[in-house]
Order: C-alpha cells, then structure tokens, then sequence
C-alpha cells in the first residue's frame, strides 16, 4: 500500500531513537572498554572500569530494552499503526 | 475482545501454574535436605535430582504434546512477554554461561568480562534491529525470512546451511556438557549421563515442539535461577555478612587485590615460582637438543643409578634413582611429549593475575594486543548473540510486536541476573582460596580441596611443591568448572546444594539443546523439505517428518558428542563468530535497507561464513589440525586478532559484500519493498494517517 508522509515520520523517528539508543550502547561498551586502564579509579570498592563491565554497562542495556519497547509501543499508538488491543 | 480476554485469563492461569511449580521445588529441595540429615547417602541425592528433574521435562513434554503446525513451530504464538523472556533467558543459558563463565572470571580477571557485556549487550541489538520486525514477519523460521525477503530458495538454502552450521556445533557441546554433569551428580558413566541426558530432551521437544520446550524452558529457568543463587548468597553472608553479594562484592575485591600484592611479594610465593621455571628451562633445554638430550638423559639416569648401588647409599636413594629410571620415557618421541608438559609448567611460574587490572601485560604493546581482543570479543559475542537462529526464534512465539518488544526486555532481565552475579562469585570464591586455602597446613586441608582433587585433578589440584607444608598460592592449579561446582561445599552447604547446582547446570544444557536441536530440525523438515521439496506436504506430515527428523539429529547430535574429540569450548565460542558472519548483515539489512538485492545477500552470507571460517581453519590449533593447515600461525594471523573472534573480519566484510554488490544489481521487485514496509510497521492500516 502507499506510504502516507505521517508513516514515513514514524519510520523517521524509529531511526533516529535506534540512532541514539546504539550510540550509548555504543559508548559504555566500546568507549570505555577501550579507555579501561583510564578509568580504573576506586569507585565504592571496584575499579570503575571493572564495575562498568560487571554492572554498569548492563544497568544500561536493560534500561535501553526498556526505554526502546515503551517509546515504540506509545509511538505505535501516535502514528496509528498499532496492533489491534489484545489485553 | 475475545482473544484479548482468553489471552488474560491465560497469562494468569500460567501465573498460577508457575508460582505453584516454584514453591513445590524449593519443598521438594528441603524435603531431601531433611532427608539428608536423616542420613540418605548422597548417591540417592544425585539420583532424585536426576530423575525428578527429567520426569518433570519429560511430563510437560508430554502435557504440551502437539500435532498442529502453529503450536508445533511457534508455540501458537500466544506466549506471555514475561514467559518468552524466561524462557529465552533458559534457552540462552547454557552450559558454558551456567558453569563457565564465573570460572572464566576467576581466571582471566577483568578479560572474562568480555563473556558478560558480550552475552547481555547483545540483547540491545535484538531489540533493536530484530525483534519487533522478525514478529512482524510472522514465519516459523529464520531462513523463512530470508527466503521471503531475498526472494527465492538460494537465499533460504544458505540461511539453512549457515542455520546448521552453528546450531550443530552448539548442540554437541551442550549435549557434551549433559554428559559430563549427570556423570558427575550420579556416578553413570559419561555415555550413559549423555543419553539419559538426551531422553529428557527428544520427549520434550519430540511430542510437543515449540509448545514443550517453551513451557519446559520456563521451569528450567527457573531451576537454575534458584539453583545458582542460594550458594552465592551464602557465601556472601560467609565473608561479608550481607545477603547481597552484588552489591557489596566491591569491597572483597578490594581486599583480593591487596591480598594479590602480597602474594606478588611473599618470597615463599617467588620460591614455589622459580622452582617450576628452572623445571621448565630444563625441559625446554633438553627439548631443543632432542635426540641427542634422549640418549644422554637415559645414560645420566642408569649412572645415578648404578653409583647408588655402587655407593652403599640408603635404600631411599636406591628406590628413588630405580623410579627415575623407570618412570624415564620410552622412546625420543614419548620424551617429546613429556618434556613439552613439562615445559609448559612456565605458565605456572608467572605472577598471580591481578583480578581487577583491565589488559595487564609486560609492556605497552602486549596491553595494545590484549585490549583489541577484548574488544573483539566483545563484538563477536554480541553479535552472535543477535544472530543465532534459536534465539530469533523466540520471539516468532509472542503475541504481537508490542509483546516482542517487551519480551526482548525480560529476556535481557531474566539473563541479567545471572550475568550480574557471576563475576560476585568469582571474586567471592578467589577471596576465599586466596585467603583460607593459600597460607593453610598441607595436613589440614579443607575438606573440600580433598574431595575434588580426588574427582578431577584437573580441576584442582595441589602439590607441595617446594615442601614447607604450607600453601603457596603457585602451589594450587585450578580448573574454571570448579568455582560454581564446588562453591556449595565452600561455604559450607549440605551436599543436597550440590545436586540443586548440578541440576541446575543439567537445566541450562538442556534448555538449549532443546532449542538447538529444534531450531535444526524445523530448517530442515519446514524450509528444505516444505518450502523447497514438497509444498503441497499437509500439516501433518510435515510435522512428523520434522519429528523423525529431530531424532535422526539428536542422535548423530549424541554421537559426535561421545567421541569427546573437539575442542569443546572452541566449538561454542565459534558459533557464536559463524553466526554473527552470516545472518546479521543479511537480516539487519534485509529490514533496513530496501535496496539490498537477493544476489547480494547471497554473496554477502557466503563471504562473511567463509572468511570467519578461513581464518579459524588457519590460526585454530584443532582446526588446523582437522584441515592439514601447516604454515606457521603467525602467518596467518590478522592483526593479533585471536582465532575466537573470527567473527570481526566476517561481519564487516558480510556488510560490505552486501552493500557493494546491491548497487550493481537491479532493484528488489515491487512485492519485496512492500514486504519490507510490512515489517517495519506494527500494523499498515489504510489511510490511518
């Protein structure tokens, strides 16, 4: 079917999220893993660059996930081009 | 509204079942720890585990039996997000993440991070680029998405071959590892732990399909959950008196790592260290003057010999010098092999690892070196991890994209915690042997490093070695199975812990198996003989031939994982590489990008698949003795890249090969940019605007 402009904004935005999303994830995992020795200050006990690879950097994936599915799930809604309500 | 209240009623209805199922494991748990109090002999503990655990597969197997196409393939695509994202989380777990990875932690320090960012940041990468569109597309398979988007059977074929490529090398290690742990929680021999092992998987998946192994992966996970928390939790309250260990591990770390500067220093330490490099130097030396070192060697040893006869010296001497010369090799080249062991004792004269350095190294230039590995690592895990068809296939299994989306979030969740706490167990187990094993009387060992040095010296094994009657830390050689393995009896557990960890390590084997296995037998039974042999196949047949299919794969599965020959660990983490080199540029750009051309996606899966497997074939010890590759490693090797991370030269060329050929090609037809538009948006109503 024809694509009106209102769905090419949708699939914009869809980009421009997963854009910055890959960015951060880009950051706490390729940034700092390369900068490791940098920043191996104390921080509460670990060296922070080891806390990141051990927590830090997946308190962020989990919170990306999360922040993708509810920003597309309401922008669905938005554009109109959600499912049709299941639950 | 129907559907949206059944789907309800059933979300809760499996609420139900699964909050019931939990509370009658932990009964069943304290019911044989009192049992064992009572004096049940732990054989019986390792035998109840076994066989409760694979009834209760086998049973739900058996429950969720099926013959119907949409619940044999995608479990009728009614999975709850939540239940998905546990399952998922049992499917993803296996083996190597259940009892590898918190020993590869112990060893390699901050470099066996690399594991936990690799398997968990992968997941943004499913959300982000598969996920939503793959549930969108709605198909049973992978190759199925392939076959629609690059319009024909070449592009599915590969999907099929790339498809069986990895997830057969995945399942003979997961089935190697079934194999290994019910041998050790029962006693049966190796063989007979892989096919009791491989019964629970084939009545779960072989009856029910998707269906089964969702429902049966849901109580797997949480098994193994529960399995590998209680003893880490112990432990912590053992060392730090806080219930927590992730939250409070910083502080042992802190004190590991003064600990390690001691360790550095302690000049007994330094003792136990040179003498195993003089013990290598000297085999080293007499290895570079093989043959003659052979010949000369036998002499020295009959005339050490002789003169303690000759010389009226003890009967100790005589013995030891007559032991010297029996236990001296045979021939040149069993000299060979002996005195290459022996040299390799070098590793065991290096400095302890200090746990929280990131890429530590002699110089700058190694710490260069070790960085770009662990940085490629990384890359090749994550990728893999978006790219391996039995995880994709999860999320077919939801009941929308919405559900998708969220299902991805649980998913990363339920692995999360385990992830989370892996390295906590590591420092945690480290703190303990660093400071309760190391320093200790050789005659009062804990009990322990006595049962397990008897189990499997190459888990652990110790040795006075300079004969003080204390412990060096240089003393202790360590396998990376045993931190999870032994840690109940570290922190002091009944033995009934033992077996929960063992099952939860069964658990996680199978769980994945179980997923493998299926996602083989689908391409095979649904892409190459549905879509490509006989299309006019009804339902049921294809779901039988699907079903004999699986057998014929479990089996040869089984087999191969009998022959103990491959390099195991290796295996896995190259599926990881092969998977990431074929599907991901093809898949991510099948959705992305609409101009990508059938052709190009073809050559592109080939490329990325044959340059990651070129590359392990030449730099792989195994490898290059499977294919006769001779030339010397280091010419072969790509800027120090290690043979593990095959997967960063595949990836980008796979882009690449896909790019480039795609604008040399004719555009896709019509009907496939549609296809595309189709997936990228949840739900395309007319003139919703």
């Amino acid at each position: 079917m024809q694509l009106t402009d209102k769905h090419r904004e949708y699939w914009r935005r869809n980009l421009l999220i997963t854009l910055v999303l890959m960015a951060i994830w880009f950051v706490v995992t390729f940034v700092v893993g390369y900068a490791a020795r940098d920043l191996s200050f104390s921080f509460f006990g670990w060296p922070f660059s080891f806390w990141m690879g051990a927590q830090g950097a997946l308190i962020v994936y989990v919170a990306l996930i999360w922040y993708y599915a509810r920003t597309m799930n309401r922008l669905d809604r938005e554009y109109g081009v959600n499912e049709e309500e299941e639950q | 509204m129907s559907a949206g209240t059944t789907q309800r009623a059933f979300t809760a209805q499996l609420k139900k079942v699964y909050t019931w199922y939990t509370g009658g494991f932990v009964l069943f748990v304290v019911a044989l720890a009192i049992l064992e109090k009572a004096g049940m002999p732990r054989a019986w503990i390792g035998y109840v585990f076994l066989l409760a655990t694979v009834l209760l597969y086998a049973g739900i197997g058996v429950m969720s039996r099926t013959s119907d196409a949409s619940e044999y393939y995608v479990a009728g695509r009614r999975v709850p997000a939540v239940f998905n994202g546990m399952a998922t989380g049992a499917d993803w777990m296996s083996a190597a993440s259940f009892i590898g990875m918190a020993g590869t932690l112990y060893l390699q320090g901050y470099s066996g991070l690399a594991f936990i960012m690799g398997w968990t940041g992968g997941y943004v990468l499913v959300a982000l680029f598969l996920a939503p569109y793959l549930r969108k597309f709605g198909q049973f398979t992978i190759p199925d998405f392939l076959g629609a988007r690059y319009g024909g059977n070449t592009a599915r074929f590969v999907g099929v071959l790339i498809a069986i490529l990895c997830s057969f090398v995945y399942v003979v290690a997961q089935i190697y590892g079934v194999g290994l742990i019910t041998a050790r929680l029962t006693g049966l021999s190796f063989e007979v732990g892989v096919f009791v092992g491989l019964a629970g998987i084939l009545v779960c998946s072989f009856l029910g399909g998707m269906r089964a192994v969702t429902w049966t992966q849901v109580a797997q996970y949480i098994i193994l959950i529960i399995a590998y928390m209680i003893p880490v939790v112990w432990l912590s309250m053992k060392h730090t008196n806080i219930p927590l260990p992730q939250l409070v591990y910083g502080s042992v770390l802190e004190k590991v790592s003064a600990r390690e500067d001691q360790l550095l220093k302690d000049p007994k330490e330094l003792e136990v260290r040179k003498l195993f490099a003089d013990r290598a130097a000297a085999a080293e030396a007499k290895l570079k003057a093989l043959p003659g070192s052979f010949d000369s060697g036998k002499a020295e040893v009959q005339k050490a010999l002789d003169d303690a006869k000759s010389s009226n010296a003890g009967p100790e001497q005589v013995v030891a010098a007559q032991k010297a010369v029996d236990t001296y090799p045979r021939d040149a080249a069993a000299a060979k092999t002996a005195w290459t062991k022996e040299a390799a004792l070098k590793g065991r004269a290096a400095p302890p690892l200090k746990h929280g350095e990131a890429f530590p190294a002699a110089n700058e230039k190694a710490r260069d070196v070790a960085r770009k590995n662990f940085l490629a690592l990384i890359f090749c895990l994550m990728v893999g991890t978006a790219a391996l068809p039995h995880i994709l296939m999860r999320y077919y299994t939801t009941p929308s994209v919405k559900e998708a989306r969220n299902s991805v979030f649980w998913s990363l969740f339920f692995i999360f915690l385990l992830c989370f706490t892996a390295p906590a167990l590591a420092v945690l187990v480290k703190f303990d042997i660093y400071t309760m094993l190391v320093g200790s009387e050789f005659a009062k060992l804990p009990a322990w490093v006595n049962s397990w040095s008897k189990v499997d010296p190459s888990l652990l094994s110790i040795a006075d070695v300079n004969k003080d009657g204390i412990v060096q830390l240089a003393e202790i050689a360590i396998g990376g199975d045993i931190v999870v393995l032994a840690t109940p009896e570290i922190a002091g557990l009944p033995y009934v812990i033992s077996g929960l960890v063992a099952a939860g390590g069964l658990a996680a084997a199978l769980s994945t198996a179980d997923g493998l296995l299926l996602t083989i037998a689908n391409a095979l039974s649904h892409d190459v003989y549905y879509k490509m042999i006989n299309p006019n196949a009804s339902t049921a047949t294809r779901v039988g031939v699907s079903k004999a299919l699986l057998l014929v794969v479990a089996l040869a599965a089984a087999y191969v994982a009998s022959l103990k020959t491959a390099d195991i660990l290796f295996l896995v983490s190259a599926a990881f590489s092969l998977a990431a080199a074929g599907f991901f540029p093809a898949l991510v750009l099948g959705i992305f990008w609409k101009r990508a051309t059938s052709l190009a996606a073809v050559l592109g899966m080939i490329a990325g698949v044959s340059v990651t497997f070129y590359y392990m074939a030449t730099t792989q010890v195994w490898m290059r003795g499977l294919f006769g590759v001779t030339s010397p490693i280091a010419d072969n090797i790509w800027w120090d890249i290690q043979p593990i991370s095959a997967g960063v030269f595949g990836v980008p060329l796979g882009f690449l090969v896909i790019i480039l050929v795609s604008l040399v090609t004719p555009a896709p037809k019509p009907e496939v940019q549609e296809l595309v538009e189709h997936v990228r948006y949840p739900n395309l109503r007319p003139g919703a605007a």
